[in-house]
């Protein structure tokens, strides 16, 4: 199943000039819970092609939702900058294949 | 103790309903965030705000009578967009502006950020300045290289000009929390719900439903909690709402990073206390040992100007990478500049089964170059000759006439770092105006 099939909302947003964010918020605690569990950073790099070890998950149970955050490859408004609020940087992570 | 927010970025716009309504009641502090990283490093470089001068002047003009005549100190912050020095005198000149229109007199408070490169140079020499990220270190050329470095005060600065009983205050770069917590703080309530608070309150209404940055918010500060309820009567607060904002382009949803501490809110809880409000409490401070402030600077790379051209044929739409090529061949080959004095990025939106567009975008090092190369990969481009071409008239659309833009100035952060201080205060100055009618 393709992760975006899991989720009520998957957005990726600039956090500073650095970094992007993704939030992924669930129907409800049990399919956060499942994906979380499901969910590895080594997914997340190879899909994203960055250092396993800049990859943040974290849990936000409040809003059944999971924050993923790591530096941006390139800093925002670089010459080759293709999306500066980086807000269309989601498609990786939606397309990515989880075992639930 | 009640606080309001004009909308999320002023220049953005608010309903007047929503505005009469929050003045309905007794108002204490009014704030409004006036910039943003966001738009990224081209407006902190260039001195000029990516919001427009007319929506700003609407946005303040309506709300400045009636925040005067309330006797609530208005607190804006990053003025101008960027906040740099350039900045806060644009928006200085539209509210004096308003002032002699509406016959306005009141006292204003101003707070400059900038910093100069030897301060930054001495900090990075001292050993007293960390990454943000790994990925993006610091060294001197940077900070010689930069055009503009500004520093995001917390809330120290506007606490002083409060002390001294300003009616206005018109911050350079700010902390977006610093706007909202200042004058929580400076009335003795708790940092971590103050900053907490302000965290939702910067963006104006994106906490409610329906959502929007462009409308007013309202937070009620207590001794143990805060509420937020939108001030337009068409939207709600709900527990998911806040509590989904309070993550938004945050890289932690438990941790909020401030100059003068931390916020954890690990412990906070949420509660749905009528239909449109939300109660919050249980979010805690705590101060941090060193100090810091955030350093932001830009330097010029160059000048850019673009193309924008559609491709409907989809047998030129499969021949691109080779027109890239030849196209980028040919410039190498024939221009009257060697490469390394100009970036020749193809942008290419859609694929083959659509319609494509693609954006010529140079950047060189002086407006002329960057004119020559797009003219030069244009004209090449249009008339570009591959193998089966039947369309041989042209190859691109061009839905402008210039069809090259000047984009101008291009800049890059040289600058987003953490600078350990001793003293809150020491990249900031303040001054008092009397604004007259």
């Amino acid at each position: 199943m393709k992760l975006i099939d899991t989720a009520k909302i998957l957005r990726s947003k600039n956090a500073g000039p650095l970094y992007i964010t993704y939030d992924i918020i669930f129907e409800n605690a049990e399919q956060m819970k499942k994906i979380y569990n499901a969910l590895t950073k080594e997914q997340i790099a190879a899909a994203y092609d960055v250092d396993v070890n800049s990859i943040t998950i974290i849990p936000y149970e409040i809003v059944d939702s999971i924050k993923i955050t790591f530096p941006r490859k390139m800093v925002s408004g670089c010459i080759r900058e293709d999306d500066v609020y980086g807000c269309q940087q989601h498609m990786p992570l939606a397309n990515l294949e989880v075992n639930v | 103790m009640k606080i309001v927010s004009l909308c999320g970025l002023l220049g953005y716009g608010y309903s007047e309903t929503a505005l009469e309504a929050a003045f309905a009641e007794k108002v204490d502090y009014v704030g409004v965030d006036a910039g943003s990283t966001d738009p990224g490093p081209y407006y902190l470089g260039s001195g000029k705000s990516f919001t427009d001068r007319g929506a700003v002047k609407r946005d303040l003009s309506l709300a400045l009578p009636k925040i005067l005549e309330q006797k609530a100190p208005f607190i804006i912050g990053t003025a101008g967009g960027a906040g740099s020095q350039a900045h806060v005198e644009w928006l200085l000149e539209i509210i004096r502006e308003i002032a002699a229109e509406k016959k306005l007199s009141f006292k204003m408070g101003v707070v400059y950020s900038d910093v100069s490169k030897d301060y930054v140079l001495q900090k990075l020499d001292a050993g007293k300045i960390s990454n943000m990220s790994d990925t993006f270190p610091l060294d001197r050329q940077a900070v010689e290289e930069s055009s503009r470095i500004v520093s995001q005060i917390g809330i120290a600065p506007i606490v002083e000009l409060l002390k001294q009983k300003v009616d206005v205050i018109v911050c350079g770069r700010a902390c977006d929390t610093a706007i909202y917590a200042a004058p929580c703080i400076y009335e003795g309530y708790d940092p971590g719900l103050a900053f907490h608070m302000a965290k939702i309150m910067e963006c104006g209404a994106m906490c409610s439903e329906p959502v929007a940055a462009a409308d007013v918010m309202q937070a009620y500060i207590e001794k143990d909690w805060f509420q937020l309820r939108p001030a337009n009567p068409a939207r709600r607060c709900t527990v998911a709402r806040v509590a989904a904002h309070t993550m938004y382009e945050q890289t932690s949803p438990y941790l909020i990073f401030e100059p003068d501490g931390v916020i954890d809110l690990k412990d906070t809880t949420y509660e749905q206390v009528d239909e449109r409000t939300v109660r919050v409490r249980g979010s805690k401070f705590t101060e941090a040992e060193q100090k810091t402030l955030k350093l932001e600077g830009v330097r010029c790379v160059g000048y850019r100007t673009i193309c924008v051209g559609g491709i409907y044929d989809p047998n030129t739409i499969s021949h691109m990478d080779f027109i890239e090529e030849t196209v980028t061949n040919f410039i190498h080959e024939s221009a009257s500049v060697t490469p390394d004095n100009y970036h020749l990025n193809f942008r290419r939106y859609g694929d083959a089964n659509s319609n494509m567009c693609v954006v010529i975008d140079v950047v060189g090092k002086t407006q002329e170059i960057a004119d020559m190369i797009c003219a030069l990969a244009r004209s090449r481009m249009l008339h570009c000759d591959y193998t089966g071409r039947k369309s041989s008239a042209g190859n691109v659309a061009f839905p402008f006439s210039p069809s090259d833009i000047h984009v101008g100035e291009v800049y890059e952060f040289s600058v987003f770092h953490l600078a350990d201080v001793d003293d809150l205060n020491e990249t900031s100055a303040v001054r008092i105006e009397e604004v007259i009618a």
